[in-house]
């Protein structure tokens, strides 16, 4: 699955810009999403949610609901399964609190009636008695010796003797001797920078159709980054069998990995079970924000040590991660992403899993890495400051190449930092003239990317057309990526392949769309399906002429043979072969199914100029400007849009957006309203340059595109907001009151 | 829940007066509806102000304009002598909710809503802008900052309505405006609005009124730092001086939107720059 050896192909397809396929349905309302299904005989469910941070539930009564008129059924976690356990059982004491009620908008019983007014009114009607306990949401405090525990036993065996019951996982890596690092340093500094819990803000709220038969078998319908994931969880919260459950995906309205985790298709399963009716849950905005997966909030201490000719002599950091009351906070991630782009000699990094009164937290867009490049970045920003060194020059100096040994452990392999940072350094933004009030600041940014399992067919039709079937629902224009790769290889046009998500009874497993794994591990599965389609095709062909398969290439749609040594036959169009193809052997469908492992790393430069009100600390991005390395864009234009994506939702977690809780643990801000993602008008144009270091790893160079480019906003915007404000800002967001604050206590 | 939708003032005063339990008037609707959603209020009775002769109408008068209770935003944006006439009162409306929530707020529901932190509060009472309330015993005229008495209170009592909006017709060398703090560029709650109206003559205001919002239970119309404007050229000593009455006046609240020291300084930078704006409009209106 390694990269083509075909130095001198000329792409026809892959690499411009079509329409993207799901395009008319999405902008005509003929797309249908979570909400958009209906069935004859539908219920309508709601969920009762704790209105506590902590407090055991000593009893539910439902009878005077259940009295109600047009009420059918009631759940509690007593219609669940009894025997899950590991993640399972996290998810489902998420999914429907057990005896303890673990923060503000829990699920604690479930109704199901003839409209969702009646759904309504029966939460109403429900009675639960709580025996308030004391709470904790703060990462910090939820490690200090007095914070109340939240689940004994808990921790895992990494976690070292002595700490708090709610540190859950513990992690160390690096390598070097620190101190030898720091003491050949000319300038040491050190310090704590703090991340507020940010949520992905999708569009579209949860949403599902349920039908679940008391024979085990169902149908599920729901908005999801993973269909597959979620027939196999489900399957187990409701102790069914996983191929009984058929589950489809529908079109999503954002996810950003939000949308990776299960929330209420398990309550629409039992309250259907329960009723033998199917079953809609739909959520509104205020538990999306209460009960689904924020990211995590942080606190990390960095120090870093630098020479006067900015080489970096140490770096260390220890990351707290709070991610609610279940294990999960991705700190490992946070940990090992915070040095990567740095060639270090010596360097160390300690992650903490903490438990909080919190909903669970969810992946969010290269969960943990931005919060790392925070901190990290801040420091070298400070250290290039201080000693007047180019922070672009400073970055290149230390960077990490093929070869050097990353923070975590590996050596890279070949790798598009340098070339990110050079480019930066070129582009116009970084030597434009800032005007008053303003400050400039770069970042660099890195994640993992994944490959994962994956199982795709592609089928041909009669007409010479293609039909692609995946698995990994579309969240940032896939399919027209897979249309373009499929005609590339099969030589025909790009309107002539439809791909569509297939259901889970229709393909393989295939993991959910993280990882920015889509275009890479289902782009490659694509790319060698329709190849195992053309090596069928191709022997239909020799069939016909009678010669060896291997005597036979395939070009622009055409099978041909190989050379004069072949034999000198006309060549024959891919629609003259499938439409002669059930007299010739049969329907010709290329295969492909495997859990690819090339998935090849990426990072990217972010430059952003910033200016602040210094009477009101109201901060404003003006300029950004992202330089990311993509492998090789399949389609540039979705490309770029995932990188402005990156940069929009990273000028939110910089500036504005936080969960806010009172002093009771109960969130304050569950709306749009108060909890503020940027508007249209909030943000600058924000410019690209995709940078193609082709990835070893994919046919055609492929490297994940969707997580890294929110990798270096955090850091980008508070380098340019602090320079501009002439004061270091350690905390996010850096909302007016914070930027202010720290203006006033400079002078 | 009952729905009424009265053809005449003195119908929805009936209606209200008579009828018990949770009332709420509607005109636009874009408060209402979202607190009905969201299970904020539950209102037994809703009355509908949209079906009274003449809410819809904007009125210039000799001496007054008469604005119904069924105007929307959007409408008094596109009322050019209003507009040209009262900028701080239409940039004050226009900055409330989307393009589609302007279709139809209305300066009545935003006033009745009884919010600290409504935009057009501040902008009606530094215009000096009064109201007519009709109820069981007939109409009365009150001031806008008669109002609000807290936080989603008015002091309307049982079965009394509002029924429309009279600001002063403008003459030469006046000019108001309205700004307000929030962290975003729009699509915001204010965490601090001001509103300014004066009058010059050869360059030296002799009339001011300034008025604070979401810095205090109500809208405050301060007429301290009113004081420190009047007989000045609007010099920085001046606004100096205007500044320190503003947050000498605050009386807020920390909340997730601000903290009482934020909201306190930003009331003085704010009054500065929206003094700023109406002196330079009363100047440029000759």
């Amino acid at each position: 699955m390694a990269l083509d050896n075909q130095k001198n192909r000329e792409f026809k397809i892959v690499g411009t810009r079509p329409d993207r396929p799901d395009g008319l349905d999405k902008v005509t309302g003929r797309a249908k999403f979570g909400a958009d299904a209906y069935a004859t005989g539908m219920l309508h469910a709601a969920i009762l949610r704790s209105p506590h941070a902590h407090a055991k539930i000593i009893r539910i009564s439902t009878e005077k609901a259940e009295k109600l008129p047009g009420v059918k059924a009631i759940v509690t976690r007593e219609d669940f399964s009894k025997k899950v356990t590991g993640e399972n059982w996290n998810v489902l004491e998420n999914v429907m609190a057990g005896d303890t009620a673990l923060y503000d908008g829990h699920a604690i019983a479930a109704v199901a009636a003839t409209s969702s007014l009646i759904a309504r009114d029966a939460l109403k009607l429900m009675e639960v008695e709580y025996e308030i306990l004391p709470h904790v949401t703060d990462v910090d405090k939820a490690m200090g010796k007095s914070a109340p525990v939240i689940r004994a036993g808990a921790s895992d065996k990494s976690v070292p003797e002595g700490l708090h019951p709610n540190v859950v996982r513990y992690h160390e890596s690096g390598h070097g001797d620190l101190s030898a690092g720091f003491e050949a340093a000319d300038l040491v500094i050190e310090d704590t920078f703090k991340t507020e819990a940010t949520h992905q803000g999708y569009i579209e709220p949860h949403a599902c159709l349920a039908q679940l038969g008391g024979d085990g078998k169902g149908e599920l319908w729901c908005c999801t980054q993973g269909h597959f994931h979620v027939q196999k969880t489900c399957a187990a919260l409701l102790d069914i069998e996983t191929s009984a459950l058929r589950v489809t995906a529908s079109e999503i309205g954002g996810g950003f990995g939000g949308k990776t985790a299960i929330f209420i298709e398990p309550v629409a399963l039992a309250l259907s079970r329960k009723t033998n009716r199917p079953v809609k849950l739909v959520m509104n905005r205020s538990e999306v924000f209460r009960a689904t997966g924020p990211t995590s909030s942080t606190s990390m201490d960095i120090k870093i040590g630098m020479k006067k000719d900015g080489t970096i002599t140490a770096g260390s950091g220890v990351f707290r991660l709070q991610g609610g009351a279940f294990p999960g906070a991705p700190m490992e991630f946070t940990a090992m992403c915070a040095f990567a782009p740095y060639n270090l000699e010596n360097v160390k990094q300690i992650g903490y899993d903490v438990l909080s009164n919190r909903p669970k937290q969810a992946a969010y867009r290269a969960p943990g890495s931005p919060m790392a490049a925070f901190a990290v970045e801040s420091i070298i920003d400070e250290l290039c400051n201080r000693l007047e060194l180019d922070p672009i020059e400073v970055r290149l100096k230390n960077a990490s190449r093929e070869g050097t040994k990353a923070s975590f452990g590996p050596k890279w392999d070949r790798i598009g930092l340098v070339e990110c940072l050079e480019a930066a350094k070129q582009h116009p933004h970084y030597s434009a003239p800032l005007k008053k009030g303003q400050g400039r600041g770069v970042s660099s940014g890195f994640w993992f990317n994944h490959g994962g399992e994956t199982a795709v067919t592609l089928a041909l039709s009669e007409d010479g057309t293609a039909a692609l079937s995946v698995g990994t629902p579309d969240i940032g224009g896939s399919r027209a990526s897979m249309c373009q790769m499929a005609a590339e290889e099969l030589g025909i046009s790009y309107d002539k392949v439809r791909t569509t998500i297939a259901d889970t009874a229709t393909l393989g497993y295939n993991e959910v769309s993280h990882g920015s794994r889509v275009t890479y591990a289902s782009g490659l599965a694509t790319i060698k399906a329709a190849r195992d389609a053309v090596k069928k095709l191709c022997a239909r062909a020799a069939k016909k002429w009678n010669i060896d398969e291997e005597a036979v290439i395939w070009e622009d749609g055409f099978a041909k043979p190989s050379g004069p040594n072949a034999g000198d036959f006309e060549p024959i169009p891919l629609a003259k072969l499938t439409k002669s193809m059930g007299r010739t052997g049969g329907p010709i469908v290329g295969h492909f199914e495997a859990t690819p492992e090339g998935a090849g790393v990426s990072f990217a430069t972010h430059i952003v100029d910033a200016e602040v009100d210094q009477e009101t600390g109201r901060a404003h991005v003006v300029r950004y400007t992202v330089v990311q390395d993509a492998g090789k864009a399949i389609h540039p234009s979705y490309v770029e849009g995932q990188y402005q994506g990156g940069a929009a939702q990273g000028i939110g977690w910089a500036l504005n957006e936080e969960y806010i809780y009172g002093e009771d643990g109960r969130l304050q801000n569950t709306g749009f309203l108060d909890y503020r993602i940027p508007v249209a008008s909030d943000l600058p144009m924000i410019d690209t340059v995709i940078i193609e270091v082709a990835n070893p790893g994919h046919p055609y160079g492929v490297r994940g595109v969707g997580e890294t480019s929110i990798c270096p906003p955090l850091a980008a915007i508070a380098n340019a907001v602090s320079n501009a404000a002439g004061v270091r800002l350690k905390e996010l967001p850096m909302s007016p009151v914070r930027i202010l604050e720290a203006i006033k206590n400079k002078t | 829940m009952e729905y009424h939708k009265p053809g005449s003032f003195e119908e929805a005063t009936e209606l209200a007066n008579k009828n018990a339990g949770i009332i709420r008037f509607l005109a636009g609707g874009t408060d209402v509806l979202v607190q009905l959603r969201s299970d904020i209020i539950t209102p037994d009775v809703l009355i509908d102000m949209k079906y009274i002769n003449g809410v819809k109408d904007i009125i210039e008068n000799d001496d007054e304009w008469q604005i119904g209770v069924a105007v929307s935003g959007a409408e008094m944006s596109e009322h050019e002598k209003l507009a040209q006439e009262w900028p701080g009162i239409i940039e004050a409306m226009d900055l409330i909710g989307s393009t589609q929530v302007q279709g139809r707020a209305t300066l009545a529901g935003n006033l009745c809503n009884g919010s600290p932190a409504a935009d057009s509060v501040p902008s009606l009472i530094a215009a000096a802008a009064q109201v007519s309330i009709t109820g069981p015993k007939g109409v009365r005229k009150i001031n806008v900052e008669d109002v609000p008495i807290g936080p989603g209170k008015t002091s309307l009592k049982k079965g009394e309505v509002l029924s429309a909006i009279h600001l002063p017709k403008r003459t030469n060398n006046q000019g108001d405006a309205y700004l307000r703090f929030i962290p975003r560029t729009e699509m915001d709650i204010a965490v601090v609005g001001c509103a300014v109206s004066l009058e010059i003559k050869n360059e030296i205001i002799i009339k001011a009124r300034v008025s604070l919002g979401a810095v205090a239970p109500t809208a405050l119309l301060l007429e301290n730092a009113a004081e420190k404007i009047i007989g000045s050229k609007l010099e920085n000593k001046a606004l100096e001086h205007l500044a320190e009455e503003a947050s000498k006046a605050c009386n807020p609240i920390n909340d997730k939107r601000g903290t009482i020291e934020f909201r306190t300084h930003v009331a003085g930078v704010l009054a500065k720059r929206t003094a700023k704006i109406a002196y330079d409009r009363a100047r440029e209106n000759k």
